[in-house]
């Protein structure tokens, strides 16, 4: 038997865990001496009040939105994908490799063949965690961690040694070719006579995220494979008696998780840097937890928590400019966001479900 | 290689693997009882702030340590509650806690020192000075033995020699007391525990916060015994290191030991050689930093023999009702 109604399970608990989380980070504003209403006022302004901080919150939603997604398709079979960032470090480097690899002509063709680079590489990184998850029991979320250090080592090794341009001392590849140059949301609304900012860096990489959106819901809950991966997730053991392979849909879950990590790149390298630069993925890699986790694995609500954390972002950024709060404030919103929603879950729940059993109760009698 | 740069690297080798141990030690008794920690990170970050802040502003660095292992307690505090009293996911919980210290020390130390997120630098009896140990400086003219004592032996602080005896003495709390089988079954078996009449709550809080206090040690050792003063993110992933050496001593105290000074060797070797040439093989740098974790993987493989962690590790226990 249900204990809560759904609408309470997907809106009322992290509504609950959301609005913990904000009072905490009210009180930690006041504790460094700043006034939290003015704060949030000011984050509003600077994320929201134009179209240039529409550009930036929109940018960073569109990192989120992909590492947020990764997370959530891992967790969908069970599996706790904490390298989202060193797969998307690895998937800039298929970006970077696609990109400079021929003048691209129009960013057309050379966007599609970016994705595939960005996801074939993200693909790839995650895939022997996968494999020696499925097959050798090595603990997924361990493998990941480390893969998301040696991931930086590599990254460090081809940007310094090999991708460098002779006689840069600039850890960082060429510029890409101008072909390779991604529409911004200026030039895409531009010809629907909107203005939007031409300096802010959302561009079409926004339009892919949505796509990958709607791509994923379908998948977990409109195919076969996605049934399968759900099954996994919630019992192996009766899932290997329904005659799923473990092993297949492990590795399956993986590889579309890693993908979805990697195709980040073509929003931070390839739409914003335009160059792969070292520590190009900022941490997004680890917001897409708290991402997925608010979002509760569903894609519309990834959607919205991942348009939160960008608000979040590019208003804390102005907050650093303005004020003398730094920018680690969303660091520890980040923290409480993740803990409140995710490891304190019963804390909120438990009580939660007592009130509801208890009305029915009282209904009934 | 002379052999005097062999004893200058064993040298900070053993530096380097201090932090490594302590933190590796903490997450054994933490592991041991069936409680998952990649927190070990925050917590080292959070004890590395306080103990140097503290320290600054009393002017001791005991005042200093003792403030590092309570704020990395209170972290501690803060797993135990979510993965044990609200039996919440272990992982999610030591990911939280590790952006809460990452984001709180920079905020706290900006609000404080104003300088960029940074203490100032620590001086005089605000710092742990190395030990010279009798007899140091007389025997150094013996040959080969006389600098290994000098050198290598002598001249540590005394939380190095503190985390070094922390190795027998986990050892013999885990296997030769009543509280170590318990810890151990509690990580295996937590309802034989239950039925035994043992609480599997305490059981699993003692070890959490025997945990904290480690890591507590470990990150005020980085801030006032490794370097003077706290820096932003300082603990660059040495909590993660620790976990991995964890791995690969199997969840076993002296193995715990050496695999520690492994990982402080390739840092020492890492920090001291930009690239190494071996044979006309040249070594990246990047590979020499990767290496732990490259080495973790191999051993998590299961090709290099198996590592098997605790049979209950990573899940909450709930009661028969």
């Amino acid at each position: 038997m249900d204990r809560m109604p759904a609408w309470a399970d997907a809106v009322l608990v992290p509504l609950i865990s959301i609005i913990l989380a904000a009072s905490i980070s009210a009180l930690v504003i006041l504790f460094i001496g700043e006034d939290p209403v003015a704060a949030v006022k000011l984050m509003v302004t600077g994320a929201l009040g134009s179209t240039y901080g529409w550009g930036y919150t929109l940018y960073y939603a569109t990192n989120f939105l992909f590492t947020g997604l990764a997370f959530a398709v891992a967790s969908h079979a069970g599996l706790f994908n904490i390298g989202s960032e060193g797969q998307a470090m690895i998937g800039g480097l298929g970006v970077a490799l696609v990109c400079l690899a021929i003048p691209w002509p129009h960013w057309a063709l050379a966007l599609p063949a970016a994705i595939v680079g960005a996801a074939a590489f993200g693909a790839l990184w995650a895939l022997i965690p996968a494999w020696l998850q499925a097959k050798r029991g090595s603990h997924i979320v361990i493998t990941t961690i480390m893969f998301n250090f040696i991931a930086a080592a590599v990254l460090n090794y081809m940007l310094v040694n090999i991708l460098r341009p002779a006689g840069s001392m600039d850890p960082a590849t060429a510029k890409f070719p101008e072909g390779a140059h991604l529409p911004t949301l200026h030039d895409l609304l531009a010809p629907f006579g909107i203005a939007f900012s031409k300096s802010a860096p959302a561009n079409i990489s926004l339009v892919v995220a949505v796509a990958a959106c709607l791509l994923v819901w379908l998948l977990i809950w409109r195919t076969r494979l996605g049934f399968e991966i759900r099954a996994l997730g919630h019992s192996q053991s009766a899932s290997r008696y329904a005659g799923i392979p473990p092993v297949k849909i492990v590795v399956i879950a993986m590889l579309i998780s890693g993908a979805l990590s990697g195709c980040m790149a073509i929003n931070n390298v390839m739409g914003e840097a335009e160059r792969l630069i070292l520590n190009a993925t900022e941490g997004a890699g680890f917001i897409g937890i708290a991402v997925a986790l608010m979002g509760r694995n569903h894609p519309l609500g990834v959607f919205l928590a991942a348009i939160l954390f960008g608000f979040l972002y590019q208003g804390g950024a102005e907050l650093a400019l303005w004020t003398t709060i730094p920018r680690e404030l969303i660091i520890v919103i980040q923290a409480l966001v993740i803990l409140f929603t995710g490891a304190l879950d019963n804390m909120v729940r438990m009580p939660l479900e007592r009130i509801f059993m208890a009305t029915r109760k009282r209904r009934r009698t | 290689m002379d052999f005097m740069t062999v004893l200058q690297v064993l040298d900070s080798t053993v530096r380097l693997a201090t932090p490594l141990l302590l933190a590796c030690l903490a997450g054994l008794f933490s592991e041991r009882a069936g409680i998952f920690d990649i927190g070990l990170e925050g917590k080292m970050l959070i004890a590395a702030f306080f103990s140097a802040a503290v320290a600054y502003a009393s002017g001791s660095v005991w005042l200093g340590l003792l403030a590092g292992i309570g704020s990395s307690m209170l972290l501690a505090g803060l797993h135990g509650l979510a993965s044990i009293t609200f039996r919440g996911n272990q992982l999610i919980s030591g990911v939280a806690i590790n952006f809460l210290a990452a984001g709180m020390t920079v905020l706290i130390a900006q609000d404080w020192f104003a300088e960029g997120g940074r203490t100032p630098s620590l001086i005089g009896a605000a710092r742990f000075e190395p030990i010279t140990l009798p007899l140091a400086e007389s025997l150094r003219s013996v040959p080969v033995l006389g600098p290994v004592y000098a050198e290598l032996i002598s001249g540590h602080t005394i939380l190095v020699y503190l985390a070094l005896l922390c190795v027998p003495a986990t050892w013999w709390v885990l296997f030769r007391t009543r509280f170590g089988l318990r810890l151990r079954a509690v990580g295996e078996n937590p309802a034989a525990v239950d039925t035994a009449g043992i609480s599997v709550v305490g059981m699993r809080f003692a070890a959490v916060m025997i945990c904290g206090v480690l890591c507590g040690i470990a990150g005020a050792y980085l801030a006032t015994a490794l370097q003077a003063g706290f820096v932003k993110d300082m603990t660059a992933g040495r909590g993660y290191i620790a976990l991995a050496a964890l791995i690969f001593a199997k969840w076993r105290p002296w193995y715990a030991l050496s695999a520690t000074l492994l990982f402080g060797l390739l840092q020492a070797v890492a920090l001291r050689y930009q690239n190494i040439e071996l044979g006309g093989l040249i070594i990246p740098v990047q590979l020499m930093d990767a290496l732990p974790y490259i080495l973790t993987v191999i051993i998590l493989a299961g090709f290099v023999g198996r590592a098997i962690p605790p049979r209950a590790g990573g899940q909450p226990y709930v009661k028969e009702r």
